[in-house]
């Protein structure tokens, strides 16, 4: 390791005589400069315009979007960038301000939005906003009233007021508002489809206004005209702006006590603490919103006893199959590497370079690969090493954990064969020729000096393999779909899911009832388990460094 | 050295800001229209001056070009532009779900009418209404789009799977029941393998499946008079008992025609290359048979118990999003320009599916295989649209395996039954 350092320092000391004795007044720095080739600042300006101007709109387009949150940040980021690159005293911030934004915005916030996510019931029936589910309950409530006919319907209006003007069976043209029902009037020109196009006092909506104003849009959509005094009678509505058919809307919204009222059974739906509207009764609408949920989220993930058993389980495997896949594809990348390390080998690096193929394959497609040929029936490995045996590599619990690691092993070895041969050869030469004068064997020198000094490299990757292996999703899901299930087990979990895949099979995430919530609280889970698990492992590799 | 880094410095920032936008300001940008031509509302009272509104539509691959077809008559009528945004079927759901509430969401998206009762219980669907346009749909298509009295989507396709024989190996007539089936097979000479079921490898598939259970009396989930679905499971009782021996008797401790071994490629490619002569699939799978050289006729399942086999009728629809802010101009769209004769044929030719309009379906069941999957789906059941069915399918088709690897009927079928209703009671 001395020898290490020693040449780290090297180019130091070279640079050393170049640095003058005496202090004086540092040369400009070239982003400052107006001579030189490209005159720095000019380049520095036109640059900082750029990010300016980009900034500016992302903040126009947050303001019109009335996103206050994104507006304020864009706005700080903005004024923090500026005023990093045309101080002088930000030398440091001027290479670390990129680096720290990008960290914000796709650690920090995705880290926090999980945590967020995690205490509330976010997920299948509880997507939106409270607003929203009562507009569903609305929309699901309005029913046609059976019978009724379509007329034919214009949009008109008077100044700000629009109404509905409509031709019925016989006709009589009637024209009515929000506030006002309907009411014949005369003297109104129909077309021969029957819609209105003149009509005294009131100016006929063009359909071309209709379809390019998306405000009107949303004021006709959202029309209702009564047909007569009585409630009970319905009112008429149009989706599409050229006819008009009763509907009968029997839910009433209380925006101040926050209840929904259905007037035909006189039924109140209340808020239940949980995001749904409940009726005394228990009765539930089907429409909810999210909301924060505490704990729960967490507790189910370690008190449901339909889960305990089999989470337990996949706890082990996981924990299994991570280690395994380290210390398999560890050991054989490294064998390799230190086979085909030898110089009197001839055309290593052609062989090195076939070996490391699999490396370069996308993971997806080598496991579905792997799915096809571990076929019992029609895949190649049992008619080819197996004599058309038919074994259940897929389908036998223990052969899919085996299939599993060794499908990971084929495709993870390559990568340790790249790093320790990079390794082995960065090892010093006379260190080893010493072991050697000293009368030390081939398998002591690999023991006590090449396996040793390797480990101070390649320890630290190896528990960046555990904790990548440890939610290794691609290769679960695409080669085994985490089956074969566990037989009669209350949750659909198999022998080969590890956590991560059992978490996306739980939260219904892949169709069903999605639970976006125990999902999220699941992964902070996990992500504390990875958290330990590596702080703990580096703490030990600190201990291979004191060779 | 230090120079160029003072100079990358900032561009870095540039590219930073790029992305930040990049990923930020989607949202912003789509209310940003709302809001830009209320301001013009305001101030010149409704004035048609707002540049012509638009669209979106989310599609699949196969579709997007029969859309935009449709649509360019819409768009020359209106001056609206339609944008069809095409994105894998399978994401259509999730993604919709997920960004309809933040108002990130399309109009309108095509979808499988079983995604239905999830939209519902999220409010991401409005309603749709038809007028007497409804009454020219296939009954089924529309009931399968109805969710508690309401119709929620514009049906256009309908689907089934059905009994696939290659004609040159066993003729022409399509068996009535499974025993008809194994003794047409074994003449022929495939007492192996008589018959393809499809099981997705070792996942398995009740989908495909589900016509030979109903054809002992084991609906997944009971019925009212009307035909609703009840969130009461079918399964348990004698008829889920007398399938669940079936599946037995076939596996590897019976017969032996069931296997876990046969995913989507590998059954099609034992039909396609005439190692077996029955598979039960979907109108899907037709081009794959008739590009391979194989004569095919298609017909209902057979019936493996007393009953009729009634397969789950699955139909594709336009759905109408709940926060839409073109609802009128999408309504118009859906009710008179994707409904017409003229659209659902386009639809059908770019993707060939069963129409859901009574009229253009009769008009393409002159071809004999679209005549056989129509008298498939005739028998049908359209697959229940409740959101109790997401728990369903997970208990289900690893039971499906288990029974086919020898396992106990007697013992994991009322075991999965006992799973399905906790699951559905959580």
């Amino acid at each position: 390791m001395t020898i290490n350092q020693d040449d780290a320092v090297r180019p130091a000391r070279a640079a050393e005589p170049r640095q003058p004795r005496e202090p004086r007044e540092p040369r400009e720095s070239h982003a400052r400069s107006w001579k030189g080739p490209g005159g720095g600042f000019l380049v520095k300006l036109l640059l900082m315009m750029l990010v300016n101007a980009i900034g500016l709109a992302a903040i126009l387009t947050a303001y019109r979007a009335q996103s206050w949150v994104i507006l304020g940040v864009m706005v700080v980021l903005l004024l923090v960038a500026d005023w990093i690159y045309f101080s002088k005293r930000a030398v440091p911030m001027k290479y670390l301000y990129p680096g720290l934004i990008f960290l914000a915005v796709f650690q920090v916030f995705t880290l926090f939005y999980t945590g967020y996510v995690a205490f509330t019931n976010y997920g299948t029936g509880h997507l939106g906003s409270q607003q929203q589910a009562v507009d569903a309950a609305m929309i699901q409530n309005e029913q046609r009233v059976e019978d009724s006919p379509s007329y034919p319907l214009a949009v008109v209006r008077d100044g700000d007021e629009l109404g509905f003007a409509i031709t019925d069976a016989d006709g009589v043209v009637s024209v009515g508002t929000l506030d006002t029902p309907l009411e014949e009037v005369g003297g109104v020109v129909v077309n021969e489809g029957g819609t209105p196009v003149e009509v005294p006092g009131w100016e006929v909506v063009p359909r071309a206004d209709l379809f390019s104003d998306a405000d009107l849009q949303a004021q006709v959509t959202s029309l209702r005209v009564p047909v007569s005094d009585d409630a009970d009678d319905g009112s008429i509505r149009t989706r599409e702006g050229s006819t008009g058919t009763v509907y009968l809307s029997t839910l009433e919204w209380d925006a101040a006590a926050e209840t929904l009222t259905d007037t035909a059974t006189g039924v109140t739906y209340s808020p239940d603490g949980r995001g749904s509207f409940v009726s005394p009764d228990g009765d539930r609408l089907a429409a909810g919103w999210y909301v924060g949920v505490g704990f729960e989220n967490f507790q189910r993930a370690f008190t449901d006893s339909a889960y305990a058993g089999p989470l337990l389980q996949v706890a082990l495997w996981t924990f299994a199959f991570a280690g395994l896949s380290v210390l398999t594809a560890f050991g054989l990348g490294l064998l390799f590497a230190l086979i085909y390390n030898d110089e009197r080998l001839r055309g290593r690096k052609i062989i090195r370079t076939v070996f490391i193929l699999p490396y370069a394959f996308p993971a997806f497609m080598s496991a579905l690969l792997w799915r096809g040929m571990l076929n019992s029936e029609f895949g190649v490995i049992n008619d080819w090493f197996f004599l058309g045996a038919n074994i259940g590599w897929l389908s036998d619990p223990l052969l899919a954990k085996i299939a599993v690691l060794w499908v990971n092993l084929w495709l993870s070895y390559p990568y340790w064969l790249l790093v320790t041969t990079g390794a082995l050869q960065a090892l010093p030469g006379d260190v080893a020729e010493a072991a050697r004068i000293d009368g030390a064997g081939r398998w002591r020198q690999f023991r006590s000096i090449t396996l040793p000094l390797l480990m101070v490299s390649t320890a630290p990757l190896a528990i960046a393999s555990f904790a990548f292996n440890f939610n290794n999703f691609t290769i679960i899901f695409m080669l085994t779909g985490g089956g074969p299930t566990f037989p009669g087990a209350s949750v659909p979990l198999g022998s080969t899911d590890i956590l991560i895949s059992a978490i996306y099979q739980i939260s219904g995430v892949a169709g069903g009832r999605a639970d976006y919530g125990l999902a999220s609280a699941l992964s902070i889970v996990v992500f504390i388990v990875i958290g330990v698990v590596s702080a703990l492992a580096f703490r030990q590799t600190r201990k291979l460094e004191e060779i | 050295m230090r120079k160029s880094l003072v100079m990358i410095a900032p561009l870095a920032v540039a590219v930073l800001a790029l992305s930040a936008c990049g990923g930020g300001d989607a949202a912003p940008a789509e209310t940003a229209t709302g809001s830009a031509s209320e301001s013009a509302t305001e101030s010149s009272t409704g004035g048609g001056d707002a540049a012509g509104a638009s669209l979106t539509i989310w599609s699949d691959a196969e579709r997007e070009q029969a859309i935009k077809d449709a649509a360019a008559d819409f768009e020359a009528d209106t001056g609206a532009t339609v944008t069809v945004v095409q994105k894998n079927f399978e994401d259509l759901r999730a993604d919709f779900l997920s960004q309809v509430p933040t108002g990130e969401g399309p109009d309108i998206t095509i979808g499988a009418h079983d995604w239905l009762g999830e939209f519902v219980e999220s409010g991401v669907v409005d309603t749709i209404d038809l007028g007497d346009r409804v009454n020219d749909f296939e009954p089924v298509t529309v009931e399968a789009l109805t969710y508690d009295g309401q119709l929620y989507a514009l049906p256009y396709a309908q689907e089934a799977v059905g009994l696939i024989q290659n004609t040159a190996l066993v003729g022409e007539e399509t068996p009535a029941t499974w025993d008809e089936m194994i003794q047409m097979a074994t003449d022929a000479g495939f007492a192996e393998r008589p018959f393809i079921l499809y099981t997705a490898g070792a996942d398995g598939d009740m989908y495909t499946s589900y016509g030979f259970q109903t054809s002992f009396g084991a609906p997944v989930f009971q019925q009212d008079e009307s035909g609703s679905y009840l969130a009461e499971v079918g399964l348990g009782g004698q008829g889920g008992l007398d399938f669940a021996q079936f599946l037995y008797d076939n596996g590897s401790a019976g017969t032996g025609y069931f296997t876990n071994t046969v995913d989507y490629d590998i059954g099609n490619e034992l039909f396609a290359s005439g190692q077996s002569p029955f598979i039960v699939q979907g109108p899907w799978t037709i081009p794959t048979f008739q590009d391979a050289g194989v004569d095919v006729a298609v017909g209902p399942i057979p019936s493996a118990g007393p009953e009729t086999a009634a397969p789950f009728v699955g139909v594709q629809g336009f759905y109408l999003s709940a926060q839409s802010s073109n609802a009128l101009l999408a309504n118009e769209f859906l009710t008179n320009y994707m409904s017409t004769d003229e659209a659902q044929q386009a639809l059908y030719e770019a993707d060939p599916r069963i129409p859901a309009l009574t009229a253009v379906a009769e008009e393409v069941a002159s071809d004999p295989v679209i005549a056989g999957f129509l008298e498939s789906a005739q028998n049908g059941v359209p697959m229940p649209n409740i959101p109790e069915m997401g728990a369903v399918w997970d208990f289900w088709n690893p039971v499906q395996i288990a029974l086919i690897n020898g396992e106990d009927p007697a013992t994991i079928w009322p075991t999965m039954v006992g799973n399905i209703e906790t699951a559905l009671a959580n």
